[in-house]
Protein backbone atom coordinates (compact mmCIF):
# COMPACT_ATOMS: atom_id res chain seq x y z
CA UNK A 1 0.00 0.00 0.00
CA UNK A 2 1.06 3.32 -1.17
CA UNK A 3 0.33 5.21 2.01
CA UNK A 4 2.37 3.15 4.58
CA UNK A 5 5.21 3.35 2.33
CA UNK A 6 4.84 6.92 3.25
CA UNK A 7 4.53 6.26 6.21
CA UNK A 8 7.74 4.34 6.77
CA UNK A 9 9.51 6.81 5.33
CA UNK A 10 8.24 9.22 7.56
CA UNK A 11 9.03 7.18 10.69
CA UNK A 12 12.41 6.47 9.58
CA UNK A 13 13.07 9.95 8.32
CA UNK A 14 11.76 11.35 12.00
CA UNK A 15 14.00 9.15 13.45
CA UNK A 16 17.21 9.68 11.63
CA UNK A 17 16.61 13.90 11.35
CA UNK A 18 14.92 14.65 14.22
CA UNK A 19 16.29 13.64 17.28
CA UNK A 20 15.21 16.40 19.30
CA UNK A 21 11.58 15.15 18.94
CA UNK A 22 11.77 12.40 20.65
CA UNK A 23 13.85 13.95 23.37
CA UNK A 24 11.06 16.65 23.94
CA UNK A 25 8.90 13.51 24.07
CA UNK A 26 10.64 12.00 26.99
CA UNK A 27 8.49 9.02 28.68
CA UNK A 28 5.45 10.33 26.50
CA UNK A 29 7.71 8.32 23.45
CA UNK A 30 6.56 5.10 25.15
CA UNK A 31 2.93 5.66 24.24
CA UNK A 32 0.75 5.11 21.02
CA UNK A 33 -1.09 7.62 19.69
CA UNK A 34 -4.51 7.33 17.15
CA UNK A 35 -4.11 10.10 14.62
CA UNK A 36 -7.53 9.77 12.91
CA UNK A 37 -8.42 11.89 10.12
CA UNK A 38 -12.25 12.12 10.44
CA UNK A 39 -12.80 12.39 6.49
CA UNK A 40 -10.78 9.59 5.86
CA UNK A 41 -12.14 5.89 6.34
CA UNK A 42 -8.37 4.82 7.80
CA UNK A 43 -6.48 6.19 10.65
CA UNK A 44 -2.63 6.15 12.18
CA UNK A 45 -1.17 4.64 14.73
CA UNK A 46 2.21 6.18 15.73
CA UNK A 47 4.53 4.87 18.06
CA UNK A 48 7.07 7.49 18.41
CA UNK A 49 9.81 5.03 19.93
CA UNK A 50 13.41 6.53 19.92
CA UNK A 51 15.50 3.68 18.34
CA UNK A 52 12.68 2.67 15.81
CA UNK A 53 9.65 4.43 15.50
CA UNK A 54 6.30 3.42 13.86
CA UNK A 55 3.65 4.85 11.82
CA UNK A 56 1.04 2.72 10.16
CA UNK A 57 -2.05 3.57 8.45
CA UNK A 58 -4.82 0.85 9.44
CA UNK A 59 -8.82 0.69 9.41
CA UNK A 60 -10.74 2.52 11.91
CA UNK A 61 -11.94 -0.45 13.80
CA UNK A 62 -8.59 -2.17 13.66
CA UNK A 63 -7.25 0.49 15.67
CA UNK A 64 -6.65 -1.96 18.68
CA UNK A 65 -5.26 -0.46 22.09
CA UNK A 66 -3.97 2.60 22.05
CA UNK A 67 -3.32 5.58 25.19
CA UNK A 68 -4.28 8.74 23.38
CA UNK A 69 -6.18 9.58 20.21
CA UNK A 70 -6.06 13.11 18.07
CA UNK A 71 -8.89 13.58 15.85
CA UNK A 72 -10.04 15.95 13.33
CA UNK A 73 -10.18 17.02 9.59
CA UNK A 74 -7.16 15.63 7.41
CA UNK A 75 -6.65 19.65 7.11
CA UNK A 76 -6.34 20.55 10.44
CA UNK A 77 -4.08 17.44 11.10
CA UNK A 78 -1.54 18.28 8.29
CA UNK A 79 -2.09 22.29 9.16
CA UNK A 80 -0.80 21.62 12.10
CA UNK A 81 2.51 19.23 11.71
CA UNK A 82 3.14 21.79 9.24
CA UNK A 83 3.00 25.32 11.70
CA UNK A 84 0.08 26.39 9.96
CA UNK A 85 -2.90 26.32 12.67
CA UNK A 86 -2.80 26.32 16.64
CA UNK A 87 -3.75 23.16 18.28
CA UNK A 88 -5.19 24.97 21.43
CA UNK A 89 -7.54 26.74 19.11
CA UNK A 90 -8.40 23.76 17.13
CA UNK A 91 -9.85 22.17 20.58
CA UNK A 92 -11.65 25.81 21.69
CA UNK A 93 -13.50 25.04 18.53
CA UNK A 94 -13.64 20.93 18.08
CA UNK A 95 -12.19 21.06 15.26
CA UNK A 96 -9.66 18.77 16.95
CA UNK A 97 -10.57 16.34 19.30
CA UNK A 98 -8.57 14.69 22.03
CA UNK A 99 -9.02 11.53 23.83
CA UNK A 100 -6.60 9.52 26.45
CA UNK A 101 -4.14 10.45 28.14
CA UNK A 102 -3.69 14.17 27.31
CA UNK A 103 -0.04 14.74 28.99
CA UNK A 104 0.88 12.46 25.99
CA UNK A 105 -1.05 14.41 23.15
CA UNK A 106 0.25 18.11 24.34
CA UNK A 107 3.94 16.75 24.64
CA UNK A 108 3.42 14.91 20.58
CA UNK A 109 2.00 18.55 19.91
CA UNK A 110 4.78 20.16 21.98
CA UNK A 111 7.67 18.34 19.99
CA UNK A 112 6.37 18.27 16.32
CA UNK A 113 5.49 22.26 16.83
CA UNK A 114 9.28 22.54 17.45
CA UNK A 115 10.46 20.69 14.75
CA UNK A 116 8.96 22.79 11.78
CA UNK A 117 8.54 19.10 9.82
CA UNK A 118 7.76 19.05 6.43
CA UNK A 119 5.98 16.39 5.51
CA UNK A 120 7.18 15.95 1.50
CA UNK A 121 10.70 16.81 3.03
CA UNK A 122 9.87 14.13 5.29
CA UNK A 123 8.74 11.40 2.89
CA UNK A 124 11.93 11.91 0.55
CA UNK A 125 14.65 12.43 2.71
CA UNK A 126 15.35 9.08 2.61
CA UNK A 127 16.83 9.36 -1.24
CA UNK A 128 19.68 10.89 -0.07
CA UNK A 129 21.22 13.45 -2.60
CA UNK A 130 18.48 12.66 -5.29
CA UNK A 131 15.56 13.78 -2.97
CA UNK A 132 15.67 17.02 -4.49
CA UNK A 133 14.44 15.85 -7.51
CA UNK A 134 11.27 14.35 -5.97
CA UNK A 135 10.77 17.21 -3.89
CA UNK A 136 10.81 19.62 -6.40
CA UNK A 137 7.91 18.41 -8.63
CA UNK A 138 5.97 16.96 -5.45
CA UNK A 139 5.78 20.58 -3.83
CA UNK A 140 4.63 22.21 -6.87
CA UNK A 141 1.97 19.43 -6.78
CA UNK A 142 1.61 20.12 -3.18
CA UNK A 143 0.74 23.85 -3.94
CA UNK A 144 -1.47 23.28 -6.57
CA UNK A 145 -3.62 20.79 -4.58
CA UNK A 146 -3.49 22.86 -1.28
CA UNK A 147 -5.08 26.05 -3.41
CA UNK A 148 -7.33 24.21 -4.29
CA UNK A 149 -8.13 21.76 -0.94
CA UNK A 150 -7.65 24.98 1.45
CA UNK A 151 -4.90 21.90 3.39
CA UNK A 152 -1.53 23.35 3.96
CA UNK A 153 0.28 20.41 2.45
CA UNK A 154 3.72 21.35 2.98
CA UNK A 155 4.84 24.24 5.62
CA UNK A 156 4.76 27.47 5.40
CA UNK A 157 1.42 27.28 3.07
CA UNK A 158 -1.29 28.67 4.66
CA UNK A 159 -3.87 26.43 5.31
CA UNK A 160 -8.22 27.33 5.82
CA UNK A 161 -10.45 25.40 7.85
CA UNK A 162 -14.24 25.48 6.70
CA UNK B 1 3.57 58.94 29.99
CA UNK B 2 5.22 56.33 27.35
CA UNK B 3 5.43 57.09 23.87
CA UNK B 4 3.54 55.00 22.06
CA UNK B 5 6.43 54.19 19.43
CA UNK B 6 8.65 53.05 22.59
CA UNK B 7 6.61 50.56 24.22
CA UNK B 8 8.70 47.25 24.14
CA UNK B 9 6.43 44.21 22.93
CA UNK B 10 7.48 41.34 25.18
CA UNK B 11 5.95 37.91 23.44
CA UNK B 12 5.99 34.18 24.92
CA UNK B 13 7.99 30.85 23.51
CA UNK B 14 7.91 27.55 24.35
CA UNK B 15 9.88 26.30 22.30
CA UNK B 16 13.12 27.18 20.34
CA UNK B 17 10.89 27.18 16.59
CA UNK B 18 8.46 29.41 18.80
CA UNK B 19 11.43 31.44 19.71
CA UNK B 20 12.39 32.37 16.65
CA UNK B 21 9.24 32.75 15.14
CA UNK B 22 8.57 35.51 17.88
CA UNK B 23 11.78 37.39 17.17
CA UNK B 24 11.40 36.86 13.31
CA UNK B 25 7.65 38.44 13.68
CA UNK B 26 8.82 41.64 15.59
CA UNK B 27 9.17 40.67 19.49
CA UNK B 28 11.29 43.08 21.10
CA UNK B 29 11.92 40.82 23.88
CA UNK B 30 11.09 37.03 24.49
CA UNK B 31 10.16 35.55 27.87
CA UNK B 32 10.82 31.71 28.12
CA UNK B 33 11.57 29.41 31.17
CA UNK B 34 14.22 26.17 31.53
CA UNK B 35 12.51 23.10 31.37
CA UNK B 36 11.34 22.49 34.67
CA UNK B 37 9.53 23.36 37.57
CA UNK B 38 11.09 26.62 37.70
CA UNK B 39 9.02 28.11 35.99
CA UNK B 40 4.93 29.06 35.70
CA UNK B 41 4.65 26.96 32.36
CA UNK B 42 6.08 23.47 33.36
CA UNK B 43 4.11 21.50 30.40
CA UNK B 44 4.98 18.04 28.82
CA UNK B 45 7.02 18.44 26.12
CA UNK B 46 7.23 22.43 26.80
CA UNK B 47 10.31 25.00 27.27
CA UNK B 48 13.97 24.81 26.47
CA UNK B 49 17.26 23.05 27.77
CA UNK B 50 19.83 24.81 29.04
CA UNK B 51 21.64 24.39 25.38
CA UNK B 52 18.38 25.31 23.94
CA UNK B 53 18.13 28.51 26.21
CA UNK B 54 21.72 29.45 25.24
CA UNK B 55 21.11 28.86 22.06
CA UNK B 56 18.24 30.95 21.21
CA UNK B 57 19.61 33.57 23.93
CA UNK B 58 22.37 34.43 21.08
CA UNK B 59 19.49 34.16 18.27
CA UNK B 60 18.05 37.01 19.87
CA UNK B 61 20.83 38.87 20.57
CA UNK B 62 22.05 38.71 17.23
CA UNK B 63 18.58 39.73 15.75
CA UNK B 64 18.78 42.63 18.24
CA UNK B 65 15.29 41.20 20.40
CA UNK B 66 15.97 41.04 24.46
CA UNK B 67 15.66 37.62 26.71
CA UNK B 68 13.94 37.51 30.19
CA UNK B 69 13.93 34.16 31.68
CA UNK B 70 10.62 33.43 34.07
CA UNK B 71 12.05 31.39 37.18
CA UNK B 72 9.13 32.59 38.44
CA UNK B 73 7.88 29.90 40.29
CA UNK B 74 7.80 29.22 44.38
CA UNK B 75 11.10 27.33 45.21
CA UNK B 76 9.88 24.48 47.28
CA UNK B 77 11.51 23.65 50.70
CA UNK B 78 14.73 21.76 50.55
CA UNK B 79 15.02 22.28 46.94
CA UNK B 80 15.94 25.65 46.73
CA UNK B 81 19.30 24.70 44.58
CA UNK B 82 16.82 23.78 41.77
CA UNK B 83 16.25 27.56 41.68
CA UNK B 84 19.11 28.94 42.14
CA UNK B 85 20.65 27.13 39.49
CA UNK B 86 18.32 28.37 37.30
CA UNK B 87 18.98 31.97 38.17
CA UNK B 88 22.60 31.25 37.69
CA UNK B 89 22.83 29.61 34.10
CA UNK B 90 20.23 32.59 33.27
CA UNK B 91 23.23 34.98 34.33
CA UNK B 92 26.02 32.78 33.04
CA UNK B 93 24.22 32.57 29.55
CA UNK B 94 23.77 36.55 29.40
CA UNK B 95 20.09 36.77 29.41
CA UNK B 96 18.90 40.49 29.88
CA UNK B 97 16.33 39.67 32.33
CA UNK B 98 15.17 37.10 34.91
CA UNK B 99 11.51 37.32 35.80
CA UNK B 100 11.09 36.34 39.56
CA UNK B 101 8.41 36.03 41.96
CA UNK B 102 9.53 34.16 45.23
CA UNK B 103 11.15 37.07 47.68
CA UNK B 104 14.30 34.50 48.53
CA UNK B 105 15.03 34.01 45.37
CA UNK B 106 14.65 37.93 44.42
CA UNK B 107 17.23 38.18 47.41
CA UNK B 108 19.41 35.39 46.13
CA UNK B 109 19.80 36.79 42.79
CA UNK B 110 20.39 40.12 43.49
CA UNK B 111 22.90 39.45 45.79
CA UNK B 112 24.36 36.52 43.82
CA UNK B 113 24.58 38.57 40.57
CA UNK B 114 24.17 42.38 41.35
CA UNK B 115 24.52 42.76 37.33
CA UNK B 116 21.23 40.71 36.26
CA UNK B 117 18.57 42.88 35.85
CA UNK B 118 15.19 41.64 37.75
CA UNK B 119 11.91 41.51 37.03
CA UNK B 120 8.82 40.87 39.50
CA UNK B 121 6.54 38.37 38.29
CA UNK B 122 2.95 38.98 37.79
CA UNK B 123 3.00 35.72 40.05
CA UNK B 124 4.76 37.87 43.14
CA UNK B 125 0.78 39.48 42.76
CA UNK B 126 2.76 43.59 43.57
CA UNK B 127 -0.62 45.57 43.21
CA UNK B 128 0.52 48.33 44.82
CA UNK B 129 2.93 51.11 44.43
CA UNK B 130 4.03 50.41 48.43
CA UNK B 131 4.97 46.87 47.50
CA UNK B 132 6.32 47.38 43.84
CA UNK B 133 9.01 50.10 46.12
CA UNK B 134 9.33 47.41 48.32
CA UNK B 135 10.74 45.15 45.72
CA UNK B 136 12.90 48.59 44.11
CA UNK B 137 14.68 49.19 47.79
CA UNK B 138 15.32 45.78 48.72
CA UNK B 139 16.49 43.87 45.64
CA UNK B 140 17.29 46.90 42.96
CA UNK B 141 14.06 45.57 41.26
CA UNK B 142 13.68 46.91 37.27
CA UNK B 143 10.37 46.10 36.39
CA UNK B 144 7.74 44.96 37.54
CA UNK B 145 4.75 42.96 35.54
CA UNK B 146 1.33 44.06 36.78
CA UNK B 147 -1.31 41.96 37.88
CA UNK B 148 -4.28 41.49 35.24
CA UNK B 149 -6.85 42.88 38.25
CA UNK B 150 -6.15 46.67 38.05
CA UNK B 151 -7.74 49.08 35.53
CA UNK B 152 -6.18 51.48 33.22
CA UNK B 153 -6.50 54.71 36.31
CA UNK B 154 -5.16 52.16 38.78
CA UNK B 155 -2.21 51.52 36.34
CA UNK B 156 -1.38 55.31 36.30
CA UNK B 157 -1.99 56.02 39.64
CA UNK B 158 1.16 53.20 40.38
CA UNK B 159 3.45 54.86 37.95
CA UNK B 160 3.08 58.10 38.96
CA UNK B 161 4.38 56.79 42.89
CA UNK B 162 7.07 54.35 41.13
CA UNK B 163 10.52 54.76 40.10
CA UNK B 164 10.77 51.54 38.13
CA UNK B 165 9.10 50.37 34.94
CA UNK B 166 5.80 48.17 34.29
CA UNK B 167 4.54 45.88 32.05
CA UNK B 168 1.19 44.54 31.32
CA UNK B 169 -0.51 41.97 29.99
CA UNK B 170 -2.59 43.25 26.66
CA UNK B 171 -3.24 39.78 25.10
CA UNK B 172 -4.19 36.24 25.98
CA UNK B 173 -5.45 33.42 29.04
CA UNK B 174 -6.88 35.64 31.72
CA UNK B 175 -6.77 34.04 35.79
CA UNK B 176 -9.45 35.38 37.58
CA UNK B 177 -7.19 35.06 40.61
CA UNK B 178 -4.80 37.15 42.23
CA UNK B 179 -1.89 35.66 40.79
CA UNK B 180 0.39 33.62 42.57
CA UNK B 181 -2.11 33.01 45.47
CA UNK B 182 -4.39 30.62 43.37
CA UNK B 183 -4.26 27.17 44.82
CA UNK B 184 -7.44 25.41 42.91
CA UNK B 185 -6.07 23.65 40.35
CA UNK B 186 -4.01 21.72 43.81
CA UNK B 187 -7.85 20.83 45.27
CA UNK B 188 -8.54 18.61 42.42
CA UNK B 189 -5.04 17.40 40.84
CA UNK B 190 -2.57 17.95 43.89
CA UNK B 191 -0.52 20.41 41.67
CA UNK B 192 -0.57 24.45 41.26
CA UNK B 193 1.31 26.34 38.88
CA UNK B 194 2.54 28.83 41.81
CA UNK B 195 4.53 25.36 43.29
CA UNK B 196 4.34 23.04 40.07
CA UNK B 197 4.33 25.38 37.33
CA UNK B 198 1.25 23.73 35.51
CA UNK B 199 -2.22 24.81 36.50
CA UNK B 200 -4.82 22.05 35.55
CA UNK B 201 -1.84 19.90 34.59
CA UNK B 202 -2.27 17.64 31.61
CA UNK B 203 -1.47 14.50 33.31
CA UNK B 204 -5.18 15.05 35.46
CA UNK B 205 -6.80 16.24 32.59
CA UNK B 206 -8.99 13.56 30.31
CA UNK B 207 -11.54 14.95 26.96
CA UNK B 208 -14.37 11.87 26.50
CA UNK B 209 -17.06 12.25 24.17
CA UNK B 210 -20.64 11.58 25.80
CA UNK B 211 -23.73 11.60 23.52
CA UNK B 212 -22.63 14.02 20.82
CA UNK B 213 -21.15 16.22 23.83
CA UNK B 214 -17.22 17.25 24.72
CA UNK B 215 -16.64 16.09 28.48
CA UNK B 216 -14.03 17.38 29.92
CA UNK B 217 -12.56 16.12 33.63
CA UNK B 218 -9.74 17.54 35.72
CA UNK B 219 -8.57 14.94 38.52
CA UNK B 220 -12.02 13.25 37.86
CA UNK B 221 -14.32 16.24 38.23
CA UNK B 222 -16.25 17.09 35.00
CA UNK B 223 -15.95 20.24 34.52
CA UNK B 224 -17.89 21.04 31.66
CA UNK B 225 -20.31 19.62 28.58
CA UNK B 226 -19.97 21.30 25.62
CA UNK B 227 -22.20 20.73 22.43
CA UNK B 228 -20.98 20.51 19.11
CA UNK B 229 -20.22 23.97 17.68
CA UNK B 230 -20.16 25.44 21.22
CA UNK B 231 -16.29 27.15 21.90
CA UNK B 232 -14.57 24.67 24.38
CA UNK B 233 -12.55 26.86 27.27
CA UNK B 234 -9.14 25.00 28.66
CA UNK B 235 -9.76 22.19 31.18
CA UNK B 236 -9.17 24.37 34.44
CA UNK B 237 -11.57 24.69 37.49
CA UNK B 238 -11.55 28.03 37.19
CA UNK B 239 -13.18 28.02 33.86
CA UNK B 240 -15.98 25.42 34.68
CA UNK B 241 -19.39 25.10 35.06
CA UNK B 242 -21.16 24.54 37.83
CA UNK B 243 -24.33 24.45 39.88
CA UNK B 244 -24.52 26.63 42.73
CA UNK B 245 -27.79 27.33 44.27
CA UNK B 246 -30.50 28.01 41.37
CA UNK B 247 -27.28 29.48 39.18
CA UNK B 248 -26.09 26.51 36.46
CA UNK B 249 -22.82 27.93 34.83
CA UNK B 250 -19.46 29.54 34.93
CA UNK B 251 -19.25 30.44 38.70
CA UNK B 252 -16.29 31.99 38.85
CA UNK B 253 -15.13 32.85 35.50
CA UNK B 254 -16.22 33.17 31.87
CA UNK B 255 -14.33 31.24 29.34
CA UNK B 256 -13.03 34.71 27.58
CA UNK B 257 -9.20 36.16 27.08
CA UNK B 258 -7.95 39.36 26.94
CA UNK B 259 -7.39 41.50 23.96
CA UNK B 260 -6.44 44.99 24.94
CA UNK B 261 -5.24 45.81 21.68
CA UNK B 262 -7.77 48.91 22.10
CA UNK B 263 -6.30 50.68 25.14
CA UNK B 264 -2.81 50.43 23.64
CA UNK B 265 -2.73 54.65 23.63
CA UNK B 266 -4.30 54.73 27.08
CA UNK B 267 -1.92 51.87 28.65
CA UNK B 268 1.42 54.35 27.18
CA UNK B 269 -0.40 57.46 28.44
CA UNK B 270 -0.69 55.37 32.11
CA UNK B 271 3.03 54.96 31.92
CA UNK B 272 3.04 51.72 30.69
CA UNK B 273 6.98 50.35 29.37
CA UNK B 274 6.23 47.09 28.12
CA UNK B 275 3.30 44.73 26.83
CA UNK B 276 3.04 41.63 27.52
CA UNK B 277 1.62 38.41 25.28
CA UNK B 278 0.36 35.48 27.23
CA UNK B 279 0.46 32.08 25.74
CA UNK B 280 4.30 30.57 26.13
CA UNK B 281 2.06 27.14 26.24
CA UNK B 282 0.92 27.73 22.33
CA UNK B 283 1.97 27.22 18.97
CA UNK B 284 4.42 28.73 17.08
CA UNK B 285 1.00 29.49 14.17
CA UNK B 286 -0.22 31.26 17.33
CA UNK B 287 3.24 33.29 18.38
CA UNK B 288 3.44 34.56 14.87
CA UNK B 289 -0.19 35.59 14.35
CA UNK B 290 -0.27 37.65 17.27
CA UNK B 291 3.39 39.06 17.55
CA UNK B 292 3.09 40.22 13.90
CA UNK B 293 -0.46 41.84 15.01
CA UNK B 294 0.83 43.74 17.89
CA UNK B 295 4.08 44.71 16.57
CA UNK B 296 1.88 45.97 13.58
CA UNK B 297 -0.38 47.96 15.70
CA UNK B 298 2.71 49.74 17.76
CA UNK B 299 4.28 50.60 14.25
CA UNK B 300 1.23 52.27 13.27
CA UNK B 301 1.14 54.01 16.30
CA UNK B 302 4.47 55.15 16.18
CA UNK B 303 4.02 56.65 12.86
CA UNK B 304 0.65 58.05 14.16
CA UNK B 305 -1.58 56.12 12.26
CA UNK B 306 -4.70 54.39 13.89
CA UNK B 307 -4.38 50.92 15.19
CA UNK B 308 -5.06 48.20 12.04
CA UNK B 309 -8.11 45.85 13.04
CA UNK B 310 -6.89 42.54 14.19
CA UNK B 311 -8.60 38.98 14.05
CA UNK B 312 -7.58 37.44 16.77
CA UNK B 313 -10.95 36.02 18.07
CA UNK B 314 -10.33 32.58 16.70
CA UNK B 315 -7.13 31.98 18.54
CA UNK B 316 -8.97 32.58 21.82
CA UNK B 317 -10.13 30.98 24.58
CA UNK B 318 -13.54 31.16 24.30
CA UNK B 319 -13.76 32.33 20.78
CA UNK B 320 -14.60 35.56 22.95
CA UNK B 321 -12.33 38.67 23.99
CA UNK B 322 -12.47 41.57 27.26
CA UNK B 323 -10.61 44.30 28.09
CA UNK B 324 -10.37 42.67 30.89
CA UNK B 325 -9.87 44.95 34.43
CA UNK B 326 -8.74 47.75 32.49
CA UNK B 327 -11.87 48.71 31.64
CA UNK B 328 -13.23 48.16 35.51
CA UNK B 329 -16.95 48.55 35.28
CA UNK B 330 -17.92 46.76 38.56
CA UNK B 331 -16.57 49.19 41.33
Amino acid sequence: MPLNLAARRLASSLAGRHPALFERLGEQASKTFVIDPTDLPFVFLLEPRPQAPRLVAVRREAAGAWDARVAGPLAALIGLVHGAYDGDALVFSHDLVLEGDTEAVLALRNAIDNEEIDLVDEVFAPLGPLAVLATAPARRLAALLGGLTGVALTRGAGGSLA
Amino acid sequence: MTSPGSLELVCPAGTPAAFRTAVEAGAHAVYCGFNDETNARNFPGLNFSRVEMADSIGFAHRHGAKVLIAVNTFPRAGAFELWTRAVDDAAGMQADAVILADLGLLDYAATTHPALRLHVSVQAAAANADAIAFYARNFGVRRVVLPRVLSVQEIAAINRDIDIETEVFIFGGLCVMAEGRCSLSSYATGKSPNMNGACSPASHVEYREEGGDLVSRIGGFAIHRVKAGQAAPYPTLCKGSFEAGEYRGHVFEDPVSLDAASLIPQLAAAGVTALKIEGRQRSRAYTQTVVRNFRRALDALAAGRPIPAGELRALTEGQRTTSGAYNKTWR
